[in-house]
């Protein structure tokens, strides 16, 4: 952990107890995406879900930590783990969990799935497949935002696999010389699918140093920390919004599950899912808000059972939902 | 009337939007300070300003995929790639992002963009220099490929790319930007999906696109020395492809031949033939005749690279072969 990270979580933790509300904005947040999550997996079980999916289980403080920084304005850019930053930006739990089921309800009429969900209307540009290539993408929205005068900015999200793609290097070079008003956010959660960055990247699993040779301010911290996050994030959008150009932030993570649903994840040992699992920030968080006495035990769980709610309400909706016409085979391809 | 070059052409096209359209911009390779690999954006940068032309790293993948983030936000970009054999590096966000987005968005993704592009060989640039993908392009859903080989042609296409909803991928012959041609004065525009009927003739119907126009009027005039008429069909669009005016032409013929000047295995001339095959069969009195480049790597060699280009004498013999005359 750098000096930076420890800086920040520090001073994360005597932010004081005024602000209930968003602590509990949080923990709904980070539960429903675990509750959705879990729902995602139980499906896929009974057939309901097909295909590849990628669960964010042990990374939502990531998710909850950064959206509440961001504006309604501002586009957000991420990978195919997409589910845990489309609940977070707010789209809708019931067309998201109809997307994953194919259905004419979903966000893309069922036809993207679970590694493309889009909503526009909320500056929510995809989920993105292809390891790396979202990250062009997310300049060329942080070029409008900045060539309009909007401002508005870009965050994009991708994972360790992809700092060893061409288009990482090269998006952050552009993002420099332009001073794009974007934000890089590295999901580092150890393994691009079942091979640790240890084996992957010279230079050791600290990738965020990569940014400061491109000139950009970069900061390491930790993504088991819902405030932690919350408080890098801001800073940096702070400084991004000040025309400071591009940031990057680097946190650490884990996934608790294998890379999709078809992978055992042999590749992990038990002593290091262990650790992990300590930290579950599902665990770490309510314990602190319990421990600061800044909410009570009731309200904790009367979030949690909205969120139950919420999720079990999403799959209902998404099994009563009609698949999409035959017909839309052929639409959305031209304007 | 005014007479262009096809050069000229296109940079009236280009002056055009960015006069009236405060969201279109152009980036790409060179393009400002220099004035373009091929001097079409010559003098922009000081007109225009580095909000509007701007000059971007060697980093095809990245900047155009810029370009479609731009697109997707409501601005209008005009790329240039250096070379159409430089788009191999950016494949993947012209496919999955430009072609893609819309459909796996359920439609909420729009990418109105135009990605110009010097195409083809013969100017002894080599194998990594002188391919066609316009080709392999065309094949991709949600993008539109087009390709002029007159002035007229360029301007009007120009325009409908840049009102287009959709990315639009505009690959320039690169031997012919000096070709010259009358243009039309207005605001003339050519549809995009409409191929056009170059010089009519009744004996057989000759298609093909871009520098491929050269050969085909070269081989017209040359069988015209005979008593035969060619009728010189451009697609100009090669995705929408217009097969309605290649089929009208055939019914009239009775005869094809089709000429890719891109390697000939599976370039947009094979599509054209088989859909021949498919829906013309009844009126043709022998086999779609197929001319294309060789299936090799571009040479470099002046010689061998002509080898390996179709000339007016294959376009002659292969008519020879398929219908004996």
């Amino acid at each position: 952990m750098s000096t930076r990270a420890a800086r920040v979580k520090r001073r994360a933790h005597v932010n004081g107890a005024g602000d209930k509300q968003e602590f509990l904005e949080l923990y709904r947040q980070m539960y429903l995406i675990r509750r959705f999550e879990e729902a995602c997996g139980e499906q896929y079980s009974r057939g309901n879900i097909r295909g590849f999916l990628h669960l964010y289980i042990g990374e939502e403080a990531i998710a909850a930590g950064v959206m509440s920084t961001l504006r309604p304005d501002d586009y957000v850019v991420t990978h195919y783990r997409d589910h845990g930053h489309a609940l977070a930006r707010g789209l809708d739990t019931n067309r998201i969990m109809a997307e994953l089921f194919g259905r004419a309800t979903g966000l893309s009429k069922g036809k993207g799935g679970s590694m493309h969900l889009f909503d526009a209307s909320k500056g929510f540009m995809g989920g993105h497949a292809i390891v790396g290539g979202q990250m062009p993408l997310a300049a060329g929205l942080a070029l409008a935002c900045q060539y309009k005068g909007t401002g508005g900015m870009a965050v994009v999200f991708f994972g360790d696999g992809a700092v060893n793609q061409g288009v990482f290097h090269e998006t952050m070079n552009l993002a420099a010389i332009w001073d794009l008003p974007l934000l890089f956010f590295l999901e580092n959660n150890l393994y691009g699918m079942g091979t640790s960055a240890e084996r992957t990247r010279a230079g050791g699993v600290d990738i965020y140093p990569i940014a400061g040779s491109y000139g950009i301010e970069a900061a390491m911290i930790d993504g088991m920390d819902v405030l932690a996050v919350r408080e890098a994030t801001g800073e940096a959008v702070k400084k991004i919004r000040a025309g400071e150009g591009p940031k990057f932030i680097e946190a650490k993570t884990y996934r608790f599950q294998g890379h999709s649903m078809a992978d055992p994840a042999r590749y992990r040992d038990q002593a290091e899912l262990d650790y992990w699992l300590s930290r579950d920030p599902l665990k770490s968080f309510p314990k602190m808000v319990l421990d600061r006495e800044v909410a009570t035990e009731e309200e904790l769980a009367d979030v949690r059972k909205s969120a139950d709610a919420e999720v079990a309400s999403a799959v209902k909706f998404a099994l009563e939902s009609p698949p999409p016409a035959k017909s839309e085979l052929f639409t959305d391809v031209y304007a | 009337m005014a007479e262009l070059t096809i050069r000229q052409a296109i940079q009236r096209g280009l002056e055009e939007a960015l006069q009236n359209d405060p969201n279109v911009f152009i980036m790409g390779e060179d393009i400002g300070k220099y004035g373009g690999a091929y001097a079409v954006t010559s003098g922009f940068l000081e007109k225009y300003g580095p909000k509007r032309i701007k000059d971007t790293p060697i980093s095809e993948a990245t900047f155009i995929g810029a370009g479609i983030g731009a697109a997707a936000a409501g601005l209008r970009p005009v790329i240039e790639i250096m070379s159409i054999s430089f788009s191999l590096v950016a494949f993947d966000q012209i496919v999955n992002m430009a072609g893609n987005l819309r459909y796996m968005s359920g439609g909420q993704i729009k990418v109105p963009m135009v990605i110009r592009a010097p195409t083809g060989a013969g100017l002894q640039l080599a194998a990594t220099h002188s391919q066609s993908f316009e080709t392999w392009l065309a094949e991709v859903p949600g993008i539109k490929c087009v390709a002029p080989s007159t002035p007229a042609d360029a301007l009007g296409l120009l325009r409908s790319a840049l009102s287009d909803g959709n990315t639009v991928v505009f690959a320039e012959p690169a031997q012919m930007y000096g070709v010259k041609g009358e243009v039309p004065d207005g605001r003339f525009t050519v549809p995009i999906g409409k191929a056009s009927v170059q010089r009519s003739g009744s004996d057989v119907t000759f298609v093909s696109y871009g520098h491929g126009m050269r050969i085909l009027h070269g081989a017209a005039a040359e069988l015209a020395k005979r008593g035969m008429e060619a009728e010189v069909v451009d697609l100009r669009s090669l995705s929408p492809l217009d097969m309605d005016t290649v089929i009208a032409s055939v019914q009239k013929t009775n005869r094809a031949l089709t000429l890719d000047t891109a390697r000939r295995t599976g370039g947009i001339m094979a599509e054209v033939a088989a859909r021949l095959q498919e829906a013309a069969s009844d009126w043709l009195d022998g086999p779609v005749a197929r001319v294309g480049a060789e299936d090799v790597p571009w040479p470099y060699n002046r010689e061998l690279e002509q080898e390996a280009l179709p000339r007016v004498e294959d376009v002659l013999s292969a008519l020879k072969k398929a219908y004996g005359v």
